[in-house]
């Protein structure tokens, strides 16, 4: 796969289908996510996109009945993520997520961002103190929040706890970072905030991110997906699936036809 | 639009009330004997209450009449039957403390690790099982606990403690504390599962395994209903009776050691109302100090409940 030419991958869905229950929500999907680069995921509601992307990270793994069929191959090291003898913890190690609300925990500005960090056993003040500035200042917030570390995350307004859940994933350093609808429940001040900082992110790290906001995925996305019905029907460079979709299916979604 | 202002008020005559409107009055007229029905109802409750607290305060008026609060409070004897009355009530709050604090040392860290298992670990199944036979053991009369207590578990107490006596805090207050974890681990699952599953879910995105997860953050996310639960906890110990009565001695006894006999405030109103001491002496009157005693701890404990839920009160 890894030719020359082709930019290089951080993972790849090969033949994945997944199951909830009896019920297929995901059929046979191959796509690419390259290295160090934004890939949005696109579609109507219940297209399976927040399903697929939640298995990056075996999110599926928490409810019962949920079956994982194929590969994510994970590279450099090429593990396949949802193989029985890989760990979901493992695996949310390396992948964080930012979810559509915002989720802070009930706990201190600081405190949140050290999450990660303390789970991973780090136990140095001056560590903790460290990565965690770095992170707020990564997810453009540490201005807003230098004052008031010590402060209850959930009085923050809910642009800043969206950007501080951002810092939550990144003081981790992951090598993949999945979004989920970051910015459905922002203003639109709010939105264009993350979406700054989504283009700013992937100078360090990969990211995938689903939108139902196809203004936004052609905004800060280099690749885009556009799946229906489960099924992955177009994937390719962003401004190629904008500007001259293959598809009928993504031309009809693309130009509000359908959806 | 036109058409319907027209039809409203008949041309020329004056307007007329609709008959939809004097259906409304109906409506209206029904609803208030409902609202009076029910409160009425709430009525009854608050009368109760303020009854049973006029009574109490009368009561007691009349025996603060014989016996300075000080005494009550700083005497360090309870003997209000004997010619040479004292009227210490520490001694009684003492046995009343240490068999609540027993209780407590068993239901709260029980109850509380019982509630993470069957909110955070336990699979559905398993729960829908487990937590209405946890609800039954609530449900038990406390006298078979006091029977329990004293039968049961205190002799197989005295084989580790050779010198514990037949009537101990230590033995009534354990049972005590097994009796509440019901309370305490049912509230306490309800305020737990009512932690929202997407800050689990943030916690397990970020590599927490499901204790991490259980404890860092659903424990802190549902501490207000944590703290209600350990309240509701601290009011049943505090107002129990019939363990106390049956296995930790009714004797007055200022002690803080759990290893002594004891009477508590209780069982000490227990013992006297069955016994058959005339209407209006001062030992019929200690009855009422005692409850009014019983009150306010409680009533304390209540606010203090209040203000932990208040403070610690989550916006998710």
């Amino acid at each position: 796969m890894q030719t020359a030419s082709a930019p290089a991958l951080k993972a790849e869905a090969r033949n994945f289908n997944f199951f909830y229950g009896d019920v297929q929500a995901l059929k046979n999907i191959n796509m690419p996510i390259h290295d160090k680069k934004v890939t949005a995921l696109i579609g109507p509601s219940g297209c399976g996109k927040s399903t697929y992307l939640r298995s990056f990270n075996r999110m599926h793994d928490l409810y019962p009945g949920n079956r994982y069929e194929g590969e994510i191959r994970f590279y450099p090291d090429n593990t396949n993520l949802l193989a029985p003898g890989v760990d979901p913890i493992e695996v949310r190690m390396r992948v964080g997520m930012v979810f559509q609300k915002p989720n802070p925990f009930p706990k201190s500005v600081f405190e949140n961002v050290a999450y990660g960090l303390r789970v991973r056993g780090e136990k140095n003040r001056r560590a903790l103190d460290d990565k965690v500035e770095a992170a707020l200042k990564g997810a453009a917030i540490w201005d807003e929040v230098k004052d008031r570390l010590q402060d209850l995350a959930t009085n923050l307004s809910g642009g800043q706890q969206q950007r501080l859940c951002i810092a939550r994933a990144l003081a981790t350093d992951p090598e993949l970072l999945l979004f989920d609808e970051p910015t459905s429940a922002l203003d639109p001040i709010a939105t264009g905030a993350i979406e700054e900082l989504v283009h700013e992110l992937k100078q360090r790290v990969t990211i995938l991110i689903v939108t139902h906001n196809m203004q936004q995925a052609a905004r800060v996305s280099d690749y885009t997906a556009y799946m229906y019905l489960g099924e992955m029907i177009e994937f390719g460079k962003t401004d190629d699936i904008f500007i001259k979709p293959q598809d009928k299916r993504t031309e009809d979604y693309i130009t509000g036809r359908m959806g | 639009m036109n058409a319907y202002a027209m039809s409203a008020s008949p041309p020329g005559g004056a307007p007329v009330v609709s008959d939809r409107l004097a259906r409304n009055a109906m409506r209206h007229a029904s609803e208030r004997v409902i609202e009076t029905l029910l409160f009425a109802a709430a009525a009854v409750s608050v009368l109760t209450t303020v009854g049973i607290v006029y009574v109490l305060v009368s009561e007691s008026i009349h025996f603060f009449q014989n016996v300075s609060i000080v005494d009550f409070l700083t005497d360090t004897q309870w003997t209000p039957l004997f010619d040479d009355a004292h009227f210490g009530i520490m001694v009684l709050i003492s046995g009343t403390l240490v068999s609540s604090a027993v209780a407590l040392a068993v239901a709260i860290p029980m109850g509380t690790v019982i509630a993470i298992y069957l909110s955070e670990f336990a699979n559905p199944k398993v729960r829908e099982v487990a937590k209405p036979i946890l609800e039954l053991l609530g449900g038990i009369p406390t006298i078979v606990f006091g029977y329990f207590a004293l039968l049961i578990v205190t002799p197989l107490l005295q084989k580790i403690f050779p010198e514990l006596p037949g009537f101990s805090l230590l033995s009534a207050g354990l049972v005590m504390g097994i009796m509440i974890v019901p309370y305490v681990a049912s509230l306490s699952e309800d305020a737990m599962r009512a932690v929202p599953m997407s800050l689990r879910e943030g916690a397990y995105a970020m590599g927490s395994t499901r204790l991490y997860t259980a404890l860092h953050v659903v424990v802190p996310a549902a501490f207000s209903g944590l703290a209600a639960s350990y309240i509701l906890g601290i009011s049943r110990a505090v107002g129990e009776t019939m363990i106390l009565a049956v296995a930790a001695g009714m004797q007055p006894n200022l002690t803080w050691n759990p290893m002594e006999p004891a009477a508590t405030i209780t069982s000490y109103i227990v013992q006297v109302a069955l016994g058959d001491l005339p209407h209006g002496s001062i030992g019929y009157q200690t009855i009422f100090a005692a409850g009014l005693t019983l009150l306010l701890i409680t009533l304390l404990f209540n606010i203090l409940g209040q203000w932990l839920r208040r403070r610690f009160r989550e916006n998710y």
